[in-house]
């Protein structure tokens, strides 16, 4: 599978025989496991194997949670409590299904800003990206109906609220909202296809997670250095990289063990924490709670979404040569599917040659400040929508637009990049001697999330 | 102290996040000690017996507490009444049967009854809804270091009437200080208002606290046992860490030697 020259398997018994000419999987699975890889990949590499052990512990959870839960406007509120009092272990499954995808949302961003900071989207992996936006894409849909799912207020308000982005829609938008609700508002049609779709969507996540992992394995990961690996020769190739199995393996196993050390501690000692006490209380169409908070992860995008009010000149200017078919709210709902458009055209907007952030020295700097954008943004949303809070958001939406549309492809053209080093190899050499002489893996701080 | 670390570290992992945020404006909350705070808090049985006392003899006139089966009173972690005098309770109680079409008294299976009429909310997750009660800026800081939460609320509520009355398009209200507002529910807790079997002096403090622990066992029975398979699941995943970091370390041993001396 990989254009990186390797060994392959190759069927010594007449039973190996029998099976590879019939159904070559032994082969595929032996490629994909002994997948050569940088030596020198930090612990920044780590977040796939997060995401992927994420993904299998969201869809084991979900399928048991799934045998008690009831999809019943009338019923669901009661029958997620059920799980939580009376169900053999119900209340750790819940809870781990719960902030399980916390940590999935904590894990892809900091995926999305590794392959940022690296220039991992950068020619020949923009497959590669573009198959994971559309998954990061899908997560958000899965997430936004699931949280729907225990029928809580916020469960309910947020349903309402944001389905009511559809509505913003000029012309189709409310026929385009009845249609997902199933009705004229949130109500028991809403959540049984919600249901439905919650569960159908992490398969097809899982579809893309292969496609995803197919592509870079079909490119080669990239590094911290951004260097390609040599592939004249088998030989070559050998000195930039190790086999998948067993040395990122077992690398990778034990950041996950420290990962998840860290989750079941959350999970067990303060579950509640990131989540919102208002769906405690049933959904009660009659009664708006007073500060309607999507779930942290949603934030940063639900402050841009906000972000543009009528007053804003930029919407006012639009609005006025759209003949008044783009007013706020439309503006606003662009401006967050856009924010997120805009990244997943990165690849094409970033004209540096150089890939890896490492040896671009004015370009760290800008990366560092979305990274700080993107804390601000998620500060913003969670505060009330007026005030200095409206302009901080907005200052935060015009960096984050201005990061990818005009830094970047700026940055390339002026900026003088540093020396990189000749091969992965040289490195991966240079770093150890650089920590004179201590080879033990000292993990870098993990953005807490 | 290790619960001290234990707290820290937890602390440390989770300070940049985004956490629960409050759900509206809030008046003097009182940090109680609770005896289930920290990693390691259970619940106090005689408390939660006490604070059954106090839901039944002043709550239970208008607010239900309709998630929670009698049987659960005998639960480990709980009130743990013994059967016989869970039955007798339970028995107190006269619930409706769907299946009779009648009226009958209520068994161990059954649940509590609902609210008395609409406006009393029902308590059984009352202390869960509330803890977004969590210090300042809504940071969570306090909830996380002092565990502070829902029945600090409650507590806080039930003991914070301060006196003041207003008549107002024919309702009474009441001024409640943890609240900052005027409610429709009146001060109901009294000093000496039960008189409690295990002899505690029933201040009207005391009743607060008991009541408001005992709700929180309503919202969240399964504490105990959750924070028990977090701590077994935190020290088998450490073990787990240290053995695979010792795994990793020797595996790489050989390619970063080979490494260095080229």
């Amino acid at each position: 599978m990989s254009g990186i020259p390797h060994d392959h398997y190759e069927p010594n018994t007449n039973a190996e025989k029998w099976i590879d000419k019939r159904l070559p999987i032994v082969g595929l699975l032996y490629d994909t496991i002994k997948i050569p890889t940088p030596k020198n990949l930090n612990w920044m590499w780590i977040w796939g194997i997060v995401l992927m052990t994420c993904l299998v512990l969201q869809i084991v959870t979900g399928i048991v949670l799934v045998m008690h839960y009831t999809p019943d406007a009338d019923l669901a509120f009661a029958s997620v409590e059920h799980i939580m009092r009376n169900v053999n272990g119900g209340h750790m499954l819940r809870y781990l299904h719960q902030n399980g995808a916390m940590l999935f949302f904590a894990a892809v961003y900091i995926h999305i800003f590794r392959g940022l900071y690296y220039g991992s989207y950068k020619s020949p992996r923009e497959v590669t990206w573009i198959l994971g936006m559309f998954i990061y894409l899908a997560m958000m849909a899965t997430a936004f109906m699931g949280y729907v799912l225990p029928w809580g207020q916020m469960s309910f308000w947020g349903a309402t609220v944001i389905t009511g982005l559809f509505g913003a829609i000029p012309g189709i938008g409310e026929m385009l909202q009845t249609w997902l609700l199933g009705g004229p508002a949130v109500g028991n049609a809403t959540l049984t296809r919600f249901f439905s779709l919650h569960y159908l969507l992490p398969f097809v996540i899982l579809g893309l997670s292969i496609l995803h992992i197919w592509a870079f394995h079909t490119t080669g990961n990239n590094n911290p250095t951004g260097v390609d690996v040599r592939r004249t020769s088998k030989e070559e190739a050998a000195k930039d990289t190790l086999p998948f199995w067993p040395y990122f393996v077992i690398k990778d196993l034990f950041a996950l063990a420290v990962i998840f050390a860290l989750f079941w501690a959350l999970v067990g000692f303060m579950p509640q924490f990131l989540g919102h006490p208002d769906n405690y209380i049933e959904a009660n169409p009659l009664v708006t709670p007073s500060h309607i908070v999507p779930e942290w992860y949603f934030l940063p995008f639900y402050a841009i979404l906000r972000a543009f009010t009528s007053d804003v000149w930029v919407v006012m200017a639009v609005n006025w040569l759209s003949f008044g078919i783009i007013d706020a709210a439309f503006f606003g709902v662009l401006a967050m599917f856009g924010s997120i458009f805009v990244m997943a055209l990165v690849p094409w907007l970033d004209t540096s040659n150089v890939r890896s952030g490492r040896y671009r020295p004015m370009f760290k700097w800008w990366f560092w400040l979305l990274v700080v954008d993107f804390f601000v943004l998620m500060w913003a949303g969670a505060m009330p929508a007026e005030g200095i809070y409206s302009t901080i958001s907005l200052i935060g939406t015009a960096y984050w637009f201005g990061y990818f549309l005009v830094i970047l492809p700026i940055l390339g053209v002026i900026e003088k990049p540093l020396p990189q080093p000749a091969t992965i190899e040289e490195d991966f050499k240079a770093s150890l001697k650089n920590k004179s002489g201590g080879n033990g893996p000292s993990p870098e701080p993990v953005p807490a999330e | 102290m290790f619960k001290k670390l234990a707290v820290s570290t937890i602390a440390a992992a989770m300070l940049a996040s985004s956490p629960a945020l409050a759900a509206g404006e809030l008046g003097k909350i009182t940090d109680y000690d609770f005896s289930f705070e920290g990693p390691f808090g259970t619940y106090d049985r005689n408390q939660l017996q006490r604070g059954l006392q106090v839901y039944t003899q002043v709550c239970s006139s208008c607010h239900g507490l309709e998630k929670v089966a009698f049987r659960n009173l005998s639960d480990p972690n709980g009130p743990e009444l013994p059967e016989e005098q869970m039955r007798a309770y339970a028995e107190m109680y006269e619930i409706w049967d769907p299946e009779l079409r009648d009226w009958r008294v209520a068994g161990g299976p059954d649940k509590f009854p609902e609210s008395q009429f609409e406006g009393a909310p029902d308590l059984s997750l009352m202390a869960k809804s509330r803890v977004g009660f969590s210090g300042p800026y809504g940071l969570g800081i306090n909830q996380l270091v002092n565990g502070m939460g829902g029945a600090e609320y409650i507590a806080s509520f039930v003991d914070g009437f301060n006196g003041d009355e207003k008549f107002e398009a024919g309702t009474m209200f009441y001024y409640n200080e943890a609240s900052a507002s005027w409610v429709s529910m009146a001060p109901v807790l009294w000093e000496d208002g039960v008189e409690y079997a295990d002899g505690t002096p029933a201040t009207k403090e005391q009743q607060a606290k008991d009541v408001a622990a005992f709700l929180m066992w309503t919202a969240e029975p399964k504490m105990v046992e959750r924070k028990q398979a977090g701590f077994v699941g935190v020290i088998f995943l450490s073990v787990l860490a240290a053995l695979l970091y010792l795994t990793n370390k020797q595996l790489w041993a050989p390619i970063k030697k080979a490494a260095k001396e080229e």
